[in-house]
Protein backbone atom coordinates (compact mmCIF):
# COMPACT_ATOMS: atom_id res chain seq x y z
CA UNK A 1 0.00 0.00 0.00
CA UNK A 2 1.95 3.04 -1.00
CA UNK A 3 0.79 6.76 -0.04
CA UNK A 4 2.20 10.13 -1.80
CA UNK A 5 2.17 13.03 0.10
CA UNK A 6 1.96 16.08 -2.14
CA UNK A 7 1.13 19.69 -2.29
CA UNK A 8 1.42 21.98 -4.80
CA UNK A 9 2.12 24.81 -2.96
CA UNK A 10 5.77 24.24 -0.41
CA UNK A 11 5.12 24.50 2.95
CA UNK A 12 1.73 23.23 3.65
CA UNK A 13 2.68 20.75 6.19
CA UNK A 14 3.73 17.55 3.80
CA UNK A 15 6.26 16.73 6.29
CA UNK A 16 4.44 17.39 9.25
CA UNK A 17 1.45 15.08 7.95
CA UNK A 18 3.73 12.61 6.84
CA UNK A 19 5.76 12.22 9.74
CA UNK A 20 2.70 12.53 12.36
CA UNK A 21 1.04 10.02 10.60
CA UNK A 22 3.78 7.69 10.55
CA UNK A 23 4.11 7.53 14.03
CA UNK A 24 0.23 7.32 14.96
CA UNK A 25 0.49 4.69 12.30
CA UNK A 26 3.89 2.48 14.25
CA UNK A 27 1.86 2.92 17.05
CA UNK A 28 -0.64 -0.62 15.73
CA UNK A 29 1.57 -1.60 13.00
CA UNK A 30 4.82 -1.37 10.57
CA UNK A 31 5.21 1.78 8.15
CA UNK A 32 7.74 2.47 5.86
CA UNK A 33 8.06 6.39 5.93
CA UNK A 34 10.44 7.73 3.16
CA UNK A 35 11.57 11.15 2.30
CA UNK A 36 11.27 11.75 -1.52
CA UNK A 37 12.06 15.10 -1.54
CA UNK A 38 15.78 14.37 -1.97
CA UNK A 39 16.53 18.36 -2.68
CA UNK A 40 15.38 19.20 0.60
CA UNK A 41 15.08 16.14 2.85
CA UNK A 42 13.27 17.09 6.66
CA UNK A 43 11.85 14.58 7.70
CA UNK A 44 14.42 13.31 9.30
CA UNK A 45 14.52 15.87 11.40
CA UNK A 46 11.53 14.70 13.49
CA UNK A 47 12.04 10.49 13.15
CA UNK A 48 15.58 10.29 14.53
CA UNK A 49 16.22 6.40 14.24
CA UNK A 50 19.43 3.74 14.22
CA UNK A 51 20.88 3.76 11.01
CA UNK A 52 20.92 0.53 9.36
CA UNK A 53 21.93 1.19 6.36
CA UNK A 54 23.55 3.71 3.62
CA UNK A 55 24.54 3.48 -0.26
CA UNK A 56 25.85 6.05 -2.57
CA UNK A 57 23.70 6.19 -5.79
CA UNK A 58 24.90 7.04 -9.09
CA UNK A 59 23.25 7.66 -12.23
CA UNK A 60 24.58 6.94 -15.83
CA UNK A 61 25.62 9.22 -18.20
CA UNK A 62 27.80 9.12 -21.28
CA UNK A 63 31.79 9.91 -21.85
CA UNK A 64 33.41 10.99 -24.56
CA UNK A 65 36.37 8.83 -26.46
CA UNK A 66 38.12 10.85 -28.45
CA UNK A 67 40.27 8.45 -30.01
CA UNK A 68 37.61 6.73 -31.27
CA UNK A 69 35.31 9.37 -31.90
CA UNK A 70 34.70 10.47 -35.89
CA UNK A 71 32.90 13.82 -34.92
CA UNK A 72 29.79 12.59 -37.33
CA UNK A 73 27.53 14.57 -34.96
CA UNK A 74 25.04 11.60 -34.50
CA UNK A 75 25.08 11.44 -30.57
CA UNK A 76 24.03 15.38 -30.75
CA UNK A 77 21.05 14.94 -33.22
CA UNK A 78 19.69 12.00 -31.26
CA UNK A 79 19.62 14.08 -27.60
CA UNK A 80 16.65 15.25 -26.58
CA UNK A 81 18.48 17.68 -23.78
CA UNK A 82 21.49 19.47 -25.50
CA UNK A 83 23.47 17.00 -23.07
CA UNK A 84 25.92 16.28 -25.95
CA UNK A 85 26.76 19.05 -27.68
CA UNK A 86 29.38 18.80 -31.14
CA UNK A 87 32.01 21.63 -31.21
CA UNK A 88 34.72 21.91 -34.23
CA UNK A 89 37.15 19.25 -32.89
CA UNK A 90 35.67 18.03 -29.58
CA UNK A 91 32.34 16.40 -28.11
CA UNK A 92 31.43 17.98 -24.73
CA UNK A 93 29.17 15.94 -22.48
CA UNK A 94 26.73 17.89 -19.71
CA UNK A 95 25.99 15.54 -17.28
CA UNK A 96 23.52 17.23 -14.81
CA UNK A 97 21.96 17.81 -18.18
CA UNK A 98 21.32 14.07 -19.11
CA UNK A 99 18.67 11.79 -19.03
CA UNK A 100 20.08 8.71 -19.27
CA UNK A 101 18.13 7.64 -22.00
CA UNK A 102 21.17 6.00 -23.76
CA UNK A 103 20.54 7.15 -27.23
CA UNK A 104 23.42 8.65 -27.88
CA UNK A 105 25.84 6.10 -26.23
CA UNK A 106 23.88 2.93 -28.18
CA UNK A 107 23.43 5.31 -31.58
CA UNK A 108 26.94 5.76 -31.77
CA UNK A 109 28.77 3.47 -35.04
CA UNK A 110 31.80 4.43 -33.28
CA UNK A 111 30.90 3.23 -29.28
CA UNK A 112 32.95 6.64 -28.77
CA UNK A 113 30.37 7.19 -25.83
CA UNK A 114 30.61 4.86 -23.20
CA UNK A 115 27.98 5.48 -20.67
CA UNK A 116 29.96 5.36 -16.53
CA UNK A 117 28.13 5.66 -13.70
CA UNK A 118 28.23 9.63 -12.00
CA UNK A 119 27.48 9.82 -8.06
CA UNK A 120 24.48 12.22 -7.66
CA UNK A 121 23.75 11.86 -3.86
CA UNK A 122 22.70 9.73 -0.70
CA UNK A 123 20.25 6.58 0.45
CA UNK A 124 19.77 6.02 4.12
CA UNK A 125 17.74 3.77 5.97
CA UNK A 126 16.78 3.68 9.84
CA UNK A 127 14.86 1.98 12.04
CA UNK A 128 12.43 3.34 14.67
CA UNK A 129 10.14 0.88 16.72
CA UNK A 130 7.77 0.26 14.10
CA UNK A 131 8.99 3.10 11.47
CA UNK A 132 11.54 2.07 8.85
CA UNK A 133 12.76 5.80 7.44
CA UNK A 134 13.85 6.19 4.42
CA UNK A 135 15.97 9.20 2.52
CA UNK A 136 17.58 9.92 0.13
CA UNK A 137 20.17 13.57 -0.30
CA UNK A 138 20.95 14.46 -3.99
CA UNK A 139 24.26 16.05 -3.49
CA UNK A 140 24.55 19.91 -4.00
CA UNK A 141 25.14 21.21 -7.25
CA UNK A 142 23.35 18.70 -8.50
CA UNK A 143 20.22 19.32 -10.93
CA UNK A 144 18.15 16.45 -11.64
CA UNK A 145 15.88 14.74 -8.32
CA UNK A 146 14.15 12.82 -11.29
CA UNK A 147 16.81 9.57 -11.14
CA UNK A 148 17.31 9.87 -6.99
CA UNK A 149 13.82 9.75 -6.33
CA UNK A 150 13.14 6.69 -9.21
CA UNK A 151 16.06 4.98 -7.11
CA UNK A 152 15.06 5.60 -3.83
CA UNK A 153 11.86 3.98 -4.86
CA UNK A 154 13.24 1.01 -5.85
CA UNK A 155 14.67 0.92 -2.50
CA UNK A 156 11.37 0.60 -0.70
CA UNK A 157 9.95 -1.96 -2.93
CA UNK A 158 12.71 -4.13 -2.87
CA UNK A 159 12.89 -3.99 0.86
CA UNK A 160 9.21 -4.13 1.96
CA UNK A 161 6.62 -6.22 1.51
CA UNK A 162 3.35 -5.40 -0.88
CA UNK A 163 0.87 -4.51 2.37
CA UNK A 164 3.54 -2.71 4.28
CA UNK A 165 1.64 0.89 4.15
CA UNK A 166 4.39 3.27 2.55
CA UNK A 167 4.14 6.89 3.13
CA UNK A 168 5.96 8.45 0.08
CA UNK A 169 6.55 12.27 1.57
CA UNK A 170 7.35 14.00 -2.25
CA UNK A 171 8.19 17.10 -3.04
CA UNK A 172 6.30 20.29 -3.90
CA UNK A 173 5.30 21.44 -6.82
CA UNK A 174 3.97 20.03 -9.97
CA UNK A 175 6.40 18.83 -12.10
CA UNK A 176 8.83 16.02 -12.81
CA UNK A 177 9.92 15.52 -9.44
CA UNK A 178 6.51 14.83 -8.28
CA UNK A 179 5.40 13.13 -11.08
CA UNK A 180 8.16 10.37 -10.28
CA UNK A 181 7.38 10.56 -6.94
CA UNK A 182 3.79 9.46 -7.24
CA UNK A 183 3.41 7.91 -10.43
CA UNK A 184 3.29 4.16 -8.89
CA UNK A 185 1.28 4.76 -5.51
CA UNK A 186 -2.53 3.55 -4.40
CA UNK A 187 -3.45 6.97 -3.33
CA UNK A 188 -2.44 10.66 -3.02
CA UNK A 189 -2.98 12.87 -0.12
CA UNK A 190 -2.63 15.81 -1.37
CA UNK A 191 -2.08 19.10 1.90
CA UNK A 192 -2.96 22.13 1.41
CA UNK A 193 -4.07 25.58 3.32
CA UNK A 194 -7.38 27.54 2.85
CA UNK A 195 -5.36 30.28 1.30
CA UNK A 196 -6.33 31.71 -2.33
CA UNK A 197 -2.70 30.72 -3.17
CA UNK A 198 -2.99 27.15 -1.31
CA UNK A 199 -6.42 26.76 -3.33
CA UNK A 200 -4.55 28.10 -6.48
CA UNK A 201 -1.92 25.63 -5.87
CA UNK A 202 -4.10 22.45 -5.25
CA UNK A 203 -6.33 23.08 -8.08
CA UNK A 204 -2.98 22.58 -9.94
CA UNK A 205 -2.13 19.36 -7.90
CA UNK A 206 -5.91 17.82 -8.15
CA UNK A 207 -5.24 18.41 -11.94
CA UNK A 208 -2.00 16.51 -12.16
CA UNK A 209 -3.20 13.59 -10.40
CA UNK A 210 -6.75 13.47 -11.92
CA UNK A 211 -4.39 13.24 -15.24
CA UNK A 212 -2.14 10.21 -13.50
CA UNK A 213 -5.75 8.44 -13.03
CA UNK A 214 -4.99 8.64 -9.41
CA UNK A 215 -7.15 8.11 -6.36
CA UNK A 216 -6.69 11.37 -4.09
CA UNK A 217 -8.17 13.08 -1.22
CA UNK A 218 -7.44 16.13 0.73
CA UNK A 219 -6.14 17.36 3.84
CA UNK A 220 -6.23 21.32 4.79
CA UNK A 221 -3.41 22.36 7.18
CA UNK A 222 -3.93 24.87 9.46
CA UNK A 223 -7.67 25.29 9.36
CA UNK A 224 -9.20 28.12 10.55
CA UNK A 225 -7.37 30.99 8.81
CA UNK A 226 -8.03 32.13 4.98
CA UNK A 227 -11.56 31.35 3.48
CA UNK A 228 -13.95 28.31 2.58
CA UNK A 229 -12.84 28.42 -1.45
CA UNK A 230 -10.99 24.58 -0.76
CA UNK A 231 -13.83 23.46 1.15
CA UNK A 232 -16.17 24.38 -0.71
CA UNK A 233 -13.93 23.45 -4.10
CA UNK A 234 -13.71 19.77 -2.27
CA UNK A 235 -17.32 19.63 -1.84
CA UNK A 236 -18.53 20.59 -5.11
CA UNK A 237 -16.34 18.43 -7.04
CA UNK A 238 -16.77 15.00 -4.99
CA UNK A 239 -13.19 15.42 -3.93
CA UNK A 240 -12.38 13.36 -0.17
CA UNK A 241 -11.84 15.61 2.57
CA UNK A 242 -9.53 13.14 4.68
CA UNK A 243 -8.66 15.91 7.43
CA UNK A 244 -9.20 19.13 8.82
CA UNK A 245 -5.51 20.03 10.48
CA UNK A 246 -6.65 23.03 13.25
CA UNK A 247 -3.95 26.96 12.92
CA UNK A 248 -2.52 26.91 16.35
CA UNK A 249 0.36 28.76 17.26
CA UNK A 250 1.34 25.68 19.79
CA UNK A 251 1.45 23.00 16.78
CA UNK A 252 3.88 25.52 15.17
CA UNK A 253 6.39 25.85 18.14
CA UNK A 254 6.05 22.08 18.41
CA UNK A 255 7.26 21.74 14.86
CA UNK A 256 9.74 24.30 14.85
CA UNK A 257 11.25 22.47 17.76
CA UNK A 258 11.69 18.98 15.94
CA UNK A 259 8.64 17.15 17.91
CA UNK A 260 5.97 15.40 16.86
CA UNK A 261 2.45 17.18 17.26
CA UNK A 262 -0.39 14.78 17.85
CA UNK A 263 1.22 13.37 21.21
CA UNK A 264 0.43 17.30 22.61
CA UNK A 265 -2.68 18.20 20.57
CA UNK A 266 -5.37 15.54 20.86
CA UNK A 267 -7.37 17.19 17.48
CA UNK A 268 -4.43 16.88 15.47
CA UNK A 269 -4.67 12.65 16.97
CA UNK A 270 -7.91 12.65 15.99
CA UNK A 271 -7.42 13.94 12.09
CA UNK A 272 -5.06 11.51 11.72
CA UNK A 273 -7.03 8.83 13.46
CA UNK A 274 -9.34 9.73 10.17
CA UNK A 275 -6.93 9.69 7.55
CA UNK A 276 -5.98 6.30 8.74
CA UNK A 277 -9.14 4.81 8.90
CA UNK A 278 -9.31 6.08 5.28
CA UNK A 279 -5.98 4.18 4.68
CA UNK A 280 -7.54 0.95 5.82
CA UNK A 281 -10.55 0.93 3.98
CA UNK A 282 -8.70 1.67 0.42
CA UNK A 283 -6.26 -1.07 1.67
CA UNK A 284 -9.70 -3.48 2.52
CA UNK A 285 -10.79 -2.31 -0.81
CA UNK A 286 -7.62 -3.07 -2.78
CA UNK A 287 -7.81 -6.52 -1.44
CA UNK A 288 -11.03 -7.48 -3.05
CA UNK B 1 37.47 41.81 -35.70
CA UNK B 2 33.44 40.13 -35.35
CA UNK B 3 32.03 41.40 -32.77
CA UNK B 4 28.98 39.62 -31.84
CA UNK B 5 25.60 40.65 -29.69
CA UNK B 6 22.56 38.98 -28.50
CA UNK B 7 19.92 40.87 -29.55
CA UNK B 8 15.99 40.76 -29.97
CA UNK B 9 15.88 41.93 -33.46
CA UNK B 10 18.65 42.09 -36.37
CA UNK B 11 19.18 46.03 -36.75
CA UNK B 12 21.18 48.86 -35.20
CA UNK B 13 18.35 49.75 -33.31
CA UNK B 14 17.38 46.26 -32.10
CA UNK B 15 17.49 45.96 -28.00
CA UNK B 16 20.10 43.91 -26.74
CA UNK B 17 18.36 40.49 -25.08
CA UNK B 18 19.75 40.39 -21.56
CA UNK B 19 19.66 36.70 -21.64
CA UNK B 20 22.70 34.28 -23.36
CA UNK B 21 20.82 31.18 -24.12
CA UNK B 22 17.46 31.93 -24.84
CA UNK B 23 18.58 35.05 -26.99
CA UNK B 24 15.97 35.67 -30.40
CA UNK B 25 19.04 36.40 -31.86
CA UNK B 26 22.30 36.76 -32.55
CA UNK B 27 23.68 39.60 -33.84
CA UNK B 28 26.96 39.61 -35.71
CA UNK B 29 29.39 42.93 -36.73
CA UNK B 30 32.44 42.07 -39.10
CA UNK B 31 34.56 45.36 -38.81
CA UNK B 32 36.75 44.46 -41.85
CA UNK B 33 33.77 44.14 -44.14
CA UNK B 34 31.75 46.32 -42.32
CA UNK B 35 28.68 43.97 -42.33
CA UNK B 36 26.38 43.11 -40.37
CA UNK B 37 24.60 39.59 -40.17
CA UNK B 38 22.27 37.41 -37.89
CA UNK B 39 21.18 34.01 -36.77
CA UNK B 40 17.86 33.88 -36.40
CA UNK B 41 17.69 31.68 -32.24
CA UNK B 42 14.17 31.75 -31.66
CA UNK B 43 13.62 28.35 -31.79
CA UNK B 44 15.37 27.71 -28.69
CA UNK B 45 12.24 28.71 -27.13
CA UNK B 46 10.82 25.33 -28.04
CA UNK B 47 13.82 23.51 -25.83
CA UNK B 48 12.75 22.97 -22.41
CA UNK B 49 16.51 22.34 -21.08
CA UNK B 50 20.11 23.15 -22.21
CA UNK B 51 19.43 26.47 -24.40
CA UNK B 52 22.89 27.53 -22.99
CA UNK B 53 24.99 24.86 -24.30
CA UNK B 54 23.29 25.04 -27.70
CA UNK B 55 23.26 28.64 -27.90
CA UNK B 56 26.83 28.66 -27.36
CA UNK B 57 27.44 26.24 -29.88
CA UNK B 58 25.89 28.23 -32.82
CA UNK B 59 27.82 31.05 -31.48
CA UNK B 60 31.46 29.39 -31.82
CA UNK B 61 30.15 28.42 -35.24
CA UNK B 62 30.12 31.68 -36.19
CA UNK B 63 33.46 32.20 -35.08
CA UNK B 64 33.09 35.85 -33.18
CA UNK B 65 36.38 37.41 -31.58
CA UNK B 66 34.36 39.48 -29.39
CA UNK B 67 30.79 38.29 -27.60
CA UNK B 68 28.39 41.31 -26.23
CA UNK B 69 25.66 39.90 -24.05
CA UNK B 70 23.19 41.37 -20.78
CA UNK B 71 23.32 38.92 -17.89
CA UNK B 72 26.62 36.66 -19.19
CA UNK B 73 26.38 33.14 -19.84
CA UNK B 74 25.52 30.63 -17.49
CA UNK B 75 27.84 27.78 -16.27
CA UNK B 76 26.96 25.03 -19.16
CA UNK B 77 27.38 27.72 -21.83
CA UNK B 78 30.62 28.95 -20.07
CA UNK B 79 32.15 25.66 -20.21
CA UNK B 80 31.59 25.88 -24.12
CA UNK B 81 32.70 29.49 -24.92
CA UNK B 82 36.09 28.30 -23.08
CA UNK B 83 36.59 26.64 -25.61
CA UNK B 84 37.14 29.34 -27.74
CA UNK B 85 38.94 32.18 -27.33
CA UNK B 86 36.08 34.84 -27.68
CA UNK B 87 36.28 37.63 -25.41
CA UNK B 88 33.17 38.06 -23.56
CA UNK B 89 31.65 41.19 -22.02
CA UNK B 90 28.31 41.82 -20.22
CA UNK B 91 25.93 44.53 -19.01
CA UNK B 92 24.82 45.68 -22.15
CA UNK B 93 21.35 44.11 -21.51
CA UNK B 94 19.26 47.45 -21.91
CA UNK B 95 20.86 48.72 -24.55
CA UNK B 96 20.50 48.94 -28.08
CA UNK B 97 23.23 46.89 -30.11
CA UNK B 98 24.69 49.81 -31.33
CA UNK B 99 25.21 51.71 -27.90
CA UNK B 100 25.99 48.27 -26.66
CA UNK B 101 29.13 48.55 -29.63
CA UNK B 102 29.82 52.39 -28.92
CA UNK B 103 29.84 50.97 -24.98
CA UNK B 104 32.42 48.22 -26.39
CA UNK B 105 34.10 50.46 -27.85
CA UNK B 106 34.97 53.30 -25.21
CA UNK B 107 36.02 50.50 -22.53
CA UNK B 108 32.83 50.90 -20.86
CA UNK B 109 31.46 47.29 -20.68
CA UNK B 110 32.82 44.87 -17.96
CA UNK B 111 34.71 41.63 -19.05
CA UNK B 112 33.12 38.47 -17.65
Amino acid sequence: MKIAIASGKGGTGKTTLSVNLAAFISENDKVVLCDLDVEEPNSGLFIKGELIHEEEKFKMVPKWVPDKCTLCGLCQEVCNFNAVIKLEKQIMVFPDLCHTCYACSELCPEEALPMVPVKMGELKHFQLNNISFIESHLDVGREQAVPLISQTIEYVEANFDKDTIKLYDSPPGTSCPVIEATKEVDFVILITEPTPFGFHDVKLAIETVKKMHKKFGVVINRYGIGNDDVLKYCKDNDIPLLAKIPNDRFIAELYSSGELIYTKVPEVKKQLKNIYDYILKLKENNKV
Amino acid sequence: MKIAFTTKGTEWDSMMDPRFGRTEFILMFDEEKDELVNFDNRSIEGEAHGAGPKTAQQLLEMKPDVLITGNGPGGNASSVLEQSGTKIFVGAGQMTAKKAYDAYKKNELKAF
